[in-house]
Order: structure tokens, then C-alpha cells, then sequence
């Protein structure tokens, strides 16, 4: 089975083509065939990763090229970990979200899965491909797809994927500038060939430039402060199981990105020791964490003050990456996996609650707890795991990122750390109190109860989940992330 | 008694976890059948304390009932074991359970309250999180207990659900969760500094750290157990949060949660740190002076408080920091005296608490000052009532007697006259505090309070028990369940040198 790695991409590029067809036909396909589409992918992935686990990484030529020249795919324990995260969360939100689409965007149900197909085959070959400009396509494929997904929606949405539209546009061709830069330097695209032959050339100018575009880039499409601009309106305005959909795992992709360029493109020597792109990022990070949540106790409107809950949770992302020691990217890794768990669970939960009372503002979510018991638990579940608190898992992503800022002696990013844990409290228990504890003095929610099955296993699965990755965080971490951030265990050069 | 503990795989404490979470599943399950919800906490109770007292006899000789589940993190195990010091903390707050529980039904049901489900769900989570703290081996069980602890608490803190009980929960959860913070800090410094996080009798940290990083370390960890265990100036939140039902400040407030805190402040200082090494730190003598300033300012702010259950969170606050005074005394009659003052505080608290819960559901009134001559109308509560406030004030033969003795004790070993000097005076203090609602309700006369009316048998036998109880631990403290014998091996196992 050599032909993993091409295999998850294409499944989802074929169901995105099928799409239109069958749904022609029936409205109903579409549903079917993306969810079919998004299992078989999530099923490749998964026997890619437990392959790759037991044989090392596959590598797969793209028509039969070898690289250098041709285009390669590779599996290794960081892409095939990524990968399964992707599909199995686009596989959730997927069947989560006929109900959802359904009702809130009736007219456009055969488009919008067809582009979440194209969505999700452009992030999963970011992940998978070996090749600086295929990654490129990828991302195109994905942004377009974006833009698209995000414009379905309210009145506001089409502008604000206007304002994504421009600036992912700027990211791409910065990304584009800074793999013109590596090509004319090294005369390769292949990401392996690239990083042997980078290191003779670490005192060019070209390679410093092509190193400051890519992260700026890579630094716009995670929504990295103060790049994050076109985030909070964007998750806002688009169709509940879009943003669902988009929200945990599309950021997360350009996340792995900038991880892929630090450990395998770039070496880590390189950017922590010789160029402090690292520093710059864990910088970045910290001041995201503390901004997203200062500004997302500000926001009255539960899906906004999501948006800038995953403003602060990137800057984790980015402080753990930026921290450049083995624990540090520890914790980013696990919290990218944490927080499309949480994320994604909030974010069905804000589905659910608008499929059922169509409100968006916290302080209407009174007496919540009583009509949707089962939403809401799961809701507890992801929203004291976003807090922190164990055993829930995203006390441990936070766990290795304070091991991570204590080995590094910065102590700022320590206390940020902990701090955010605070003002997440803060945002989070408003809600728990409005939900459990509040007064609703309207009748409006006679009827509201949890709402239909297929949306609610979802959200519940995702809620077990976040407890389930918290008390096996072990095993992810000792059976694969240790395996991924061991370039970073090697003596500075 | 061997030197080594030898240790051997079981169940036990892993079941006194689950026993209550099981409960409270089932009690969520139940909401629709009140009498079956109520008799999954019974059983539940009854079931918990039997696993704990079951324990018993291997701790008592020398032997440690342990379980490893798995790692939680790559080098850090979830497990929990049984030693003398969490096998009391465990059986007191077990047994007082059961007394809590059948009160519950009573007070709960006199009052009609409302989300009964959600309190008894809730109160079944804080108990399974109570054991959890009691019986981990390391640092991080320890850690996600507590933090456990606090988040299962809140929805009995905001019971009411008045504007009043949020904001009372709000606070409460900004002292919690900010302790929370401090304590993961040290955690993970330990982590990082030692390389594991086991409890060990003696301490596992050595003055080669660098003795004022140890002593910044142990600031953390202070602050981290200092907001559970109402240390000054992070005590705030407890009196406000009295405003949860008269059960939830009876066992949760005066024995679980805030016990947790003194208990975690005994794990760090005998266990992490261990007494030599604080001491040469000068982390005892920080210490002693915190909760000697604690013990003094609390009983004085005690006095001028009109409401019963806030006169009683600060005298509860006073008497957590004996518990944390007796650890930073480094003799083992102040380890005996603090971790038996565990136990027979809460007896005695508890108790109170019944008390004031009873004339609650019985008259409506919370003040000290309306309660002149219900010891007519309510003679068997308010006798009950006397004897807690007799043991608070160290007076025998309650249980409070004994564990100041031990205190005093201790104190004199070391040569302490300064803290000799506050436990005497606050014993004075409390008496001062408790005393007058006694005089109060007995010897001044009332209109109000003519006919004999008492509170429903479900609340006053529960008060007589932990009254009976409390007396029992005051002339025969080895009797019941040995907490004696349990608080003496804890001690020696954490102070060796030199028997009492």
C-alpha cells in the first residue's frame, strides 16, 4: 500500500468532483457522497499512520518521477498524524452538519459539498506533499475553496470573505515570493533535497528573505496576531457547520506548515540560532493569547467571542512552535489535535443552538442547560477543557507548553500561559452561568430541546473525545509527537 | 511499625474514587424518581466508606494499598495509594458522607429546593475528587483531583442562582482557579527541577536547588493549597460562599474542600518538601507567621460577623491554619496535633453547621442576633450546637481538646512561645465567638420561641451523631476507626526524629 499518501488526497478530490454530478441528480447525495469520501479518507489515513508508526515513513512519486524532479508525498509520523486529525474532524462536522445546512442554507446544499470536499483535499495535501510548490497549489486550492464556503452565509458574510479573500491572496504570493527565493538559491522544489542543500547556503541574503515571506504567509493563513484580522469576522458570518468545519482544522493546516518548515525545510539551527524567526513567532504567540482573550471577554456574540477564543488558542499554537524545544512543540502539536477537538465540539454546539432558538448572543442562552442537557454537557466539557482544566484535554497541551517556556527561562511566556487559563475562565463561565444559572424571563424556549441525533452524536462524540485525548495524551505524545520533534533534540550546531 | 512501607496492589482506592462518580451518574439518571436518586447517594455513602474503612487494618500495619493506572503524561503516572495521612483525611470526610447525605435529604426536601438533581449529582463529583486528593501518590493525581475538586463545587456554590450566587461564585472561582494557576506553576517547576513528582515521607527536594528558588517554589505551592485552605489573605471567598445550602458550607466548606487545601499543604510540606529542608529554607518560619496572624484575625473578625454561617466560615478559617500551624512545627506531637484537628475539626464544624442548617429550615433566621432562647423551642439542637462550640474552643472532653493539646505540645517542643501564645488566645477568642450564641439561646427569654418544635428526625439524627462523634474523638480517640493511630503514623512517618 504505497499509494497511501496519494490516496487521501485524491479520495477527497474525487468525492469533490462526484459531488455536482450526483447531486444533480438528488440533493441528497451530496451528503452522502461527502461523508463516504471523508470516512474513506479518514480510514487511509489512519492505516497510514499506524504503517508509518511500525515502518517508518512511505514515501510515494507522483506519476513515477523521482524527486528531485518529480513531485513526492510523504507520510512521515507528523504528516500522517495531521492528516488523520483533518479528516477525522472534517468527518465529524460532515455528519454533523445535513441538518445544519439544511436549515440554515437550504438553496446552496449541493455547493457547499462540493467545496468542503475541495476544502478538505486542499488541506490534506498540504499535509501529505513533500514539495514546496505543490504545497503552494494546495493552498491555493484550499483558500479558494474558503472563500467560497465563507461567502455562503448571512448578508455580512460575502464581505468579510472579501477581506480573507485579500489578504490570503497577499499570503499566497508572499508564499510564492519565498519559494522563488529557495528555488533560485538551491535549484530545487523537494523539501528534503531544499533542506540538504540549504545549509552551505545559510549566510545568503535569499535564503533569509525566502525564510521572512514564508512565515509571513504561513504566519497570515494560521491567523497568527497581528495577522489574525480577517479571522473573527469570517467565523462569525458563515454557515454554522462552515465554520465548524473551518474553524479547527484550517488554521491548524497552516500551523503544520510553519512546523514543516521549521523541522524539515529550514533546520531548526537555522531559524532559532542563526535568524530568530523562532523568537519572532513565540513573541507573536504570547501577545495573541493575551489579546484573543482580553478581546474575546469584550464579545456579547457567542460564535465572535469563539473566533477570538481561537485568536489566543493559535497563539498557543505559536508560542509552542516559536519555543523551539522539544516540550514546546509538544505542546503545539497536541494542542493543534486539542483544540480541533474543542473547537470543532463548540463550535456544533453554537450550531445547535441556533438550529434550535436561532440566537447568537450570550446573554439569550438563559436556562439552556435545562432544554439542551445533552449539548450543554458537552458544551462543559469543551469549554472547561479550553480553561484548562484537567482532565479534560486541554490542560495538558497547556501542561507542555509551561514545561516548554520553564526549559526555555522565558518566564513572560510562562506567566502568559497561565494567565490565559484565567481570562479563558473568565469568557467561558459567563456562559456556564447564563446557561445553568440564568433567568430566562421569556417563554421563547418553551420547546427548544437538544436538537436531532445527527447533530447532537457528533457534538457528544467530540465532547468524550476531549476527556477521552486528555487521559490518553500519553500515548500520542510518547508513540508519535516524541517522534516528530526529535530534530530538535540535537545539539545546537 | 517497619521503617519501609511496603506497598501491594489494590483496588481499593480506586474504587472509593469511582464509588461516587458512579453515583453520580446514576443520580443524574434518576431525576424524574426522587426517593432512587436519594438512595444512590445512601448507598453510595454507605458503599465509599466501607471501601475506605476496609483499608484500615494493612495501613495501620504498615502496609500501603497502591494502584498505578497509566501514565497521564510520559513519566507521570495517575496513581493513588493509601498512607496513614490520606487514609484519615479519606475516612473522615467518608463517614461525615453519610451524616451529610441523610441531612441533605432532610434539608433539601424541607425547603423544597430546586435542581436537586444537579446538587446531589454534584455533590457525589466533589466526593469522588475528595478521595482522589486523599489518596495520590504524586503531584499531578494530586493536581487534577483538586482542580476536580474545585470545578464539581461551583454548582452548589451558585445553587441559589441569585445574583448574590453568581457573584459569590465568581469569586470563588477567581480565588480557586487562580491558586489552580499557582499550584500547575509549581508543579511543573517541580517537574522540571526534579525530575519526578512521587510523594515521598521526608520530601523529595534537596537544598542543592538553591535555597531562595526553593523558597520562591514554596511561595507558589502555598499560594497554590493557601486559597482552598482559606490562608490570609486568600480566604475571601469562603465566607461569601456561604450563601450555598447550609449542607454543601457543612461538609464541602468546612471538611472536603477546605480540608483539601490544609491536606494539600501537608503533602507539599512533609512530602515534596519535607520539614528539614522547609525549615532550612525558612519556609516554616513564612508559614508559621501566616497562619498565626490567620488563626488571630479570623477568630477577632469572627466576633463581628451577625450572620451564623459567616461567623462559622471564619472561625473555620481560623481553625484550618492550626492544621497548617501543626506541620510547620517540626516535632511530631504538632504533626499529630494538626492532622488530628483534621478530623476532629471537622466534627465539630460539621456539627454547627447542622445546627445552624436546622434552625434555618425550622425559623427562617440566619442571624445570631434573632436566635435569643431557641434553645427552648429547638433544646436538642442547641445542645448539640454546644458541645461543637465547647470542642472549638478546646475545651474537654470534646475532640478539640486533644488535637490543641497536641498543638500546644508541639509548640512547647520547639520552643514556640509565640505560637503557644495564639492557640491559647484564640481559644479564648473562640469562646468569645461561640459562647454568646450558647448564652443566647438558653438564658435569655423570647416570645418567639415557647413551644417545643424541632427540625425533621432526617436533620437532627445526623446532628447527634456528629455530636456524639465529636465527644467520642475527645475521650476515646483511638476507638473510632483509629484516627488517632492514623494522625500518629502520618506524623512519625514525616517527622522521624526524636518520639513524642
Amino acid at each position: 500500500m504505497s499509494h497511501l499518501p496519494v490516496l487521501i488526497p485524491i479520495t477527497l478530490l474525487l468525492s469533490a468532483f462526484l459531488i455536482p454530478l450526483a447531486g444533480y441528480v438528488k440533493r441528497d447525495f451530496a451528503f452522502a457522497i461527502a461523508s463516504v469520501g471523508a470516512f474513506l479518507a479518514f480510514a487511509f489515513s489512519l492505516r497510514g499512520l499506524l504503517m508509518v508508526l511500525s515502518q517508518g515513513e512511505i514515501r510515494y512519486h507522483l506519476g513515477g518521477w523521482a524527486p528531485p524532479i518529480g513531485i513526492e508525498y510523504v507520510l512521515d509520523a507528523l504528516s500522517a498524524f495531521m492528516a488523520a486529525v483533518v479528516t477525522l474532524i472534517g468527518l465529524v462536522v460532515l455528519i454533523y452538519s445535513r441538518r445544519s445546512v439544511l436549515h440554515e442554507v437550504p438553496q446552496r446544499v449541493v455547493p457547499l459539498y462540493a467545496l468542503a470536499m475541495l476544502l478538505l483535499a486542499g488541506l490534506v495535501g498540504i499535509i501529505v506533499t513533500g514539495d514546496l510548490f505543490n504545497l503552494f497549489v494546495f493552498l491555493e486550492i484550499s483558500s479558494l475553496s474558503a472563500y467560497a464556503l465563507m461567502a455562503i452565509g448571512d448578508d455580512r458574510a460575502p464581505v468579510a470573505s472579501f477581506r480573507y479573500l485579500i489578504l490570503g491572496s497577499i499570503a499566497g504570493s508572499f508564499y510564492v515570493l519565498g519559494v522563488g527565493f529557495l528555488y533560485f538559491s538551491t535549484g530545487s522544489l523537494n523539501m528534503a533535497d531544499v533542506a540538504q542543500r540549504l545549509p552551505a547556503l545559510y549566510q545568503s541574503r535569499a535564503v533569509a528573505a525566502a525564510a521572512i515571506f514564508i512565515f509571513i504567509a504561513l504566519g497570515l493563513k494560521m491567523a497568527l496576531f497581528p495577522l489574525h484580522l480577517w479571522l473573527p469576522d469570517v467565523y462569525t458570518y458563515a454557515p454554522s457547520a462552515v465554520t465548524a468545519l473551518i474553524a479547527p482544522i484550517m488554521t491548524k493546516v497552516s500551523a503544520y506548515a510553519l512546523i514543516r518548515m521549521l523541522l524539515t525545510v529550514f533546520q531548526p539551527h537555522y531559524l532559532r540560532d542563526m535568524l530568530p524567526v523562532t523568537s519572532v513567532i513565540a513573541w507573536l504567540g504570547a501577545a495573541g493569547i493575551l489579546y484573543g482573550s482580553i478581546m474575546a471577554i469584550a464579545q456579547s456574540d457567542f460564535r465572535r467571542m469563539l473566533a477570538y477564543s481561537s485568536v489566543s488558542q493559535i497563539g498557543y499554537i505559536g508560542l509552542g512552535i516559536g519555543l523551539a524545544n522539544p516540550l514546546g512543540l509538544i505542546g503545539a502539536l497536541l494542542h493543534i489535535l486539542n483544540h480541533a477537538f474543542m473547537k470543532a465540539c463548540l463550535f456544533l454546539v453554537a450550531g445547535s443552538i441556533r438550529f434550535r432558538t436561532g440566537r447568537w448572543e450570550v446573554s439569550s442562552f438563559a436556562g439552556l442547560g435545562r432544554k439542551m442537557p445533552w449539548t450543554m454537557a458537552a458544551f462543559t466539557v469543551a469549554a472547561l477543557s479550553m480553561v484548562g482544566i484537567p482532565p479534560a484535554a486541554g490542560f495538558f497541551s497547556k501542561w507542555y507548553l509551561l514545561l516548554g517556556g520553564i526549559d526555555r527561562g522565558n518566564w513572560f511566556f510562562v506567566a502568559t500561559i497561565l494567565l490565559s487559563s484565567l481570562l479563558a475562565a473568565v469568557y467561558f463561565f459567563r456562559v456556564l452561568e447564563q446557561v445553568y444559572a440564568g433567568r430566562s424571563e421569556e417563554s421563547a424556549f418553551k420547546n427548544v430541546s437538544d436538537p436531532p441525533a445527527s447533530m447532537l452524536f457528533p457534538t457528544i462524540i467530540l465532547g468524550a473525545g476531549v476527556l477521552v485525548l486528555g487521559l490518553l495524551n500519553s500515548i500520542i505524545v510518547s508513540r508519535i509527537l516524541e517522534l516528530v520533534v526529535a530534530p530538535l533534540n540535537e545539539p545546537r550546531g | 511499625m517497619p521503617q519501609v512501607a511496603e506497598s501491594y496492589f489494590s483496588l481499593a482506592p480506586l474504587a472509593a474514587v469511582f464509588v461516587s462518580l458512579i453515583a453520580a451518574v446514576l443520580i443524574s439518571l434518576s431525576s424524574r424518581k426522587p426517593n432512587l436518586r436519594e438512595t444512590w447517594t445512601i448507598v453510595a455513602a454507605l458503599c465509599k466508606f466501607a471501601v475506605v474503612s476496609s483499608m484500615l487494618p494493612a495501613v495501620l500495619s504498615g502496609l500501603r494499598p497502591e494502584i498505578t493506572l497509566f501514565d497521564i503524561a510520559p513519566g507521570v503516572s495517575l496513581a493513588l495509594k493509601a498512607d496513614p495521612l490520606g487514609l484519615s483525611f479519606a475516612l473522615s470526610a467518608s463517614l461525615l458522607w453519610i451524616f451529610t447525605s441523610f441531612y441533605s435529604i432532610g434539608y433539601m426536601r424541607a425547603l423544597k429546593e430546586h435542581d436537586q438533581t444537579r446538587y446531589f449529582a454534584s455533590f457525589a463529583l466533589c466526593l469522588s475528587a475528595t478521595m482522589g486528593i486523599a489518596f495520590a501518590a504524586n503531584l499531578m493525581t494530586f493536581f487534577i483531583f483538586y482542580e476536580v475538586l474545585t470545578i464539581s463545587t461551583y454548582p452548589l456554590v451558585i445553587h441559589k442562582e441569585s445574583p448574590a450566587a453568581i457573584s459569590a461564585g465568581r469569586k470563588y472561582l477567581a480565588f480557586l482557579l487562580s491558586g489552580g494557576v499557582a499550584l500547575l506553576l509549581a508543579v511543573g517547576l517541580t517537574q522540571r527541577v526534579a525530575g519526578t513528582l512521587n510523594f515521598t515521607p521526608g520530601g523529595f527536594l534537596s537544598v542543592s536547588m538553591g535555597q531562595a528558588g526553593l523558597l520562591a517554589l514554596f511561595s507558589l505551592f502555598l499560594v497554590g493549597v493557601g486559597a482552598k485552605s482559606g490562608l490570609m489573605p486568600l480566604h475571601s471567598w469562603l465566607p461569601t460562599a456561604m450563601i450555598a445550602p447550609t449542607p454543601v458550607s457543612a461538609l464541602l466548606h468546612a471538611v472536603a474542600v477546605v480540608k483539601a487545601g490544609v491536606f494539600g499543604f501537608a503533602r507539599v510540606m512533609g512530602f515534596v518538601f519535607g520539614p528539614e529542608l522547609a525549615g532550612e529554607i525558612g519556609a516554616t518560619t513564612l508559614t508559621a507567621v501566616i497562619a498565626g496572624a490567620t488563626i488571630v484575625i479570623a477568630s477577632l473578625l469572627a466576633m463581628a460577623q451577625d450572620n451564623l454561617k459567616r461567623r462559622l466560615a471564619y472561625s473555620t478559617v481560623g481553625h484550618l491554619s492550626y492544621i497548617i500551624l501543626g506541620t510547620v512545627l517540626l516535632a511530631p506531637a504538632g504533626w499529630l496535633g494538626g492532622l488530628f484537628h483534621i478530623t476532629t475539626h471537622a466534627a465539630m464544624k460539621i456539627t454547627l453547621f447542622f445546627c445552624a442548617g436546622a434552625i434555618y429550615v425550622k425559623t427562617g433566621r440566619e442571624n445570631v442576633s434573632e436566635l435569643d432562647g431557641i434553645g427552648r423551642q429547638m433544646p436538642i439542637t442547641m445542645a448539640a450546637f454546644t458541645v461543637g462550640a465547647l470542642g472549638l474552643a478546646g475545651l474537654p472532653p470534646v475532640g478539640g481538646f486533644l488535637s490543641k493539646w497536641f498543638l500546644a505540645q508541639g509548640t512547647v517542643e520547639t520552643g514556640q512561645p509565640i505560637l503557644l501564645a495564639v492557640l491559647l488566645l484564640s481559644g479564648l477568642l473562640n469562646a468569645g465567638y461561640l459562647f454568646p450564641i450558647v448564652i443566647r439561646a438558653f438564658f435569655k427569654s423570647s416570645k418567639d420561641f415557647t413551644k417545643f418544635d424541632e427540625a425533621a428526625p432526617l436533620m437532627v439524627v445526623p446532628l447527634l451523631f456528629t455530636a456524639a462523634f465529636s465527644v467520642l474523638l475527645g475521650i476515646y480517640p483511638d476507638g473510632i476507626f483509629h484516627f488517632y493511630s492514623l494522625s500518629a503514623e502520618a506524623a512519625l512517618g514525616v517527622v522521624a526524629r526524636g518520639a513524642p
